[in-house]
């Protein structure tokens, strides 16, 4: 099932949470929402699902308008960051609630039901904890039923809010590559909120970064992580080294590095080069980097360079020339990217 | 108990011995005397002290009109919390404090202001009375009297629990497709019913020991209106001190009886709430 969002806005008194926001959400796609707290993704998500509605502009899920549509009605599935269990229902009848809510007419038979919600619990890996109530499983535990319930009304559109937040790393490492298999063997359309950029790329088929209440850029997460649009994004995604500069007919001098230059198609004036620790090339011969520290990680070596009053590391495979402590060395920024400084909005 | 033991939290010793004579000396010990006193009529004087007709008519009033006072504001009570909580309107910290009213105004000053009210020259008396309900000095008015006192009961022991009633609970039944009418019979009630019945049984236990506001409006007839909290008094005036504790003693026999099972019943529905 498709969802577009058309210019939504929406603000919360003098607070903008969002500014603007359009987007197409392919069926069976999983999209995920990445920004800073604030950003507005969890708000776009509850426009989404209902629970919050736009001041202006459009939600249309299915061809559908949701204008007007109340959450009840629009069969979207919503998984909380604690997961809002129902305390005083056993798990199973957690899962069964979606339907035991449905009118009589459309309400499968008790023993329909029961079978559903095993089914369910088997699927979640959890056939044995129907009889339990949500306090005395654990987290990890929990969300999968918080997943089942929203599963058990058949959503075609499911939406996630942090859904790893309230974890810990190796239940949420398991849980992660569980759900993208679930999502595809299901045949979902999903859309997750999170701030874990490592998340984001290892789950989503594309990423919409915000920002503000804006939609900064969206796209694959590699094409994100290669080519990102703007500053923000690039420092977002993945470690970043920056240094500024000045561009010039068509090439970037650095400030720090008066011998080092990179060529750009970026406007002639201040500018900020953003280059990966492992994009840094290290070369042989006196220069303005010293190397202060050396480790070696497995296949990588990790060599941390100051330049006048900044320090940065710098990743190398394992083999690859690097100074020794104390050296100095120059540096080849030719993989930076160039971006002009009037970009350089604070997040 | 640990008294000997060195503790991470030091002080156990003279905090448990403070607490011990002060429990004895406020409650353990009048509650003892009460207990003692009465069986000097003998087992047998007790009993027929506390099961004459005008005794037993006031037991089953005051008892049942707390309870049906009580019964009654739950549901009110209930309503007010939601409104309280959930909603901010022109006028909320007012309303806030008129809630506290029955707790702060003297019961004597209620019955009165009440009596004045319901009689049938009063305000809302003399609209009644051409209905044919006579409120003032009837068994209705102590129901009155009792529902005004136990109030703020109700409504005090459930704001806490509304305002912490987690809002996704019930957003994400709606998002499973439940309607506001069933979230609110299978999420918010069964959540709130700890709660509701503490206020119950907090309103219940006022309204039975409840005295100034009562005797005012009830009219005090003989096993009609005559609460048993007045009996007692009315034994004492008649210098039958043995009487009025054997009365005294049903009296809190029963309270703690029920208030024990309130107890346990609430206790049962906390375990997975």
């Amino acid at each position: 099932m498709s969802v577009e969002l058309r210019d939504l806005r929406k603000a919360f008194g003098h607070v903008t949470a969002l500014d603007d926001v359009s987007l197409t959400i392919a069926p069976g796609e999983f999209l995920a929402l990445l920004g800073p707290s604030g950003s507005g993704k969890t708000t776009l998500l509850r426009v989404l699902a209902g629970l919050e509605f736009p001041d202006s502009g459009e939600v249309v899920i299915d061809n559908r308008s949701m204008h007007g549509v109340p959450a009840r009605q629009r069969g979207v599935g919503f998984v909380f960051q604690h997961y809002a269990l129902f305390r005083h229902m056993t798990v199973a009848r957690n899962i069964a609630f979606g339907i035991n809510v449905r009118p009589r007419h459309r309400r499968p038979k008790a023993r329909e039901i029961r079978a559903r919600v095993q089914s369910l619990l088997d699927l979640m890996e959890i056939g044995h904890l129907g009889q339990r109530y949500p306090e005395q499983i654990s987290g990890g535990q929990r969300q999968r039923v918080a997943l089942a319930r929203a599963l058990a009304i058949e959503p075609k559109l499911l939406l996630l809010d942090e859904p790893f937040g309230a974890l810990d790393a190796k239940v949420r490492k398991n849980l992660r590559i569980w759900l993208r298999m679930l999502h595809d063997k299901m045949g979902l359309t999903s859309i997750f909120v999170t701030h874990d950029q490592t998340e984001a790329m290892e789950m989503a088929d594309r990423i919409a970064v915000l920002r503000s209440g804006r939609i900064e850029e969206v796209g694959p997460p590699a094409k994100l992580y290669a080519e990102p649009a703007s500053i923000f994004v690039h420092e977002f995604l993945g470690e970043s080294v920056r240094f500024s500069g000045t561009v010039a007919d068509g090439r970037m001098r650095v400030d720090a590095l008066p011998d080092v230059g990179t060529a750009t198609c970026s406007p002639s004036g201040p500018a900020v080069a953003l280059i990966r620790p492992h994009e840094i090339g290290l070369l042989p011969g006196p220069g303005p980097a010293r190397c202060e520290r050396q480790e070696t990680l497995g296949p990588l070596r990790r060599t941390r360079i100051s330049v006048l009053d900044q320090a940065f590391d710098v990743l190398t495979p394992d083999g690859m020339w690097t100074p020794a402590v104390g050296q100095t060395c120059r540096l080849d920024l030719t993989r930076a990217r160039v971006y002009p400084a009037a970009d350089d909005r604070p997040g | 108990m640990r008294i000997a033991q060195r503790s991470a939290l030091p002080g156990f010793a003279p905090s448990f011995a403070v607490t011990l004579v002060w429990l004895s000396l406020i409650v353990l010990i009048p509650l003892a005397a009460l207990a003692l006193r009465p069986w000097e009529l003998g087992v047998l004087g007790v009993w027929r002290s506390v099961t004459e007709p005008r005794v037993v008519a006031a037991l089953r009033l005051s008892f049942g009109t707390a309870a049906l006072a009580a019964a009654i504001n739950v549901p009110i009570g209930l309503l007010i919390a939601w409104v309280m909580v959930r909603y901010r309107f022109y006028g909320r910290n007012l309303a806030d404090s008129l809630i506290d009213m029955p707790l702060a105004l003297p019961t004597a000053v209620a019955g009165i202001s009440l009596t004045a009210l319901f009689a049938p020259k009063g305000w809302i008396g003399a609209l009644l009375v051409p209905l044919g309900i006579k409120v003032a000095y009837t068994p209705l008015g102590i129901l009155v009297a009792l529902i005004f006192v136990g109030l703020p009961f109700v409504v005090r022991t459930l704001e806490p629990i509304i305002m912490d009633l987690p809002l996704e609970a019930e957003e994400v039944a709606a998002t499973l497709g439940a309607r506001r009418a069933q979230i609110v019979a299978r999420i918010v009630l069964p959540a709130l019913l700890p709660a509701l019945l503490a206020g119950f049984g907090a309103a219940l236990a006022r309204g039975v020991g409840e005295y100034g506001s009562v005797i005012f409006i009830a009219g005090n007839m003989p096993m009609i209106s005559e609460i048993a909290p007045l009996l007692i008094v009315i034994r004492l005036e008649q210098l039958d001190y043995a009487g009025a504790a054997a009365l005294g003693l049903v009296m809190l026999l029963a309270s703690f009886v029920i208030l024990l099972l309130l107890n346990l019943l609430q206790r049962r529905m906390i375990v997975h709430a």
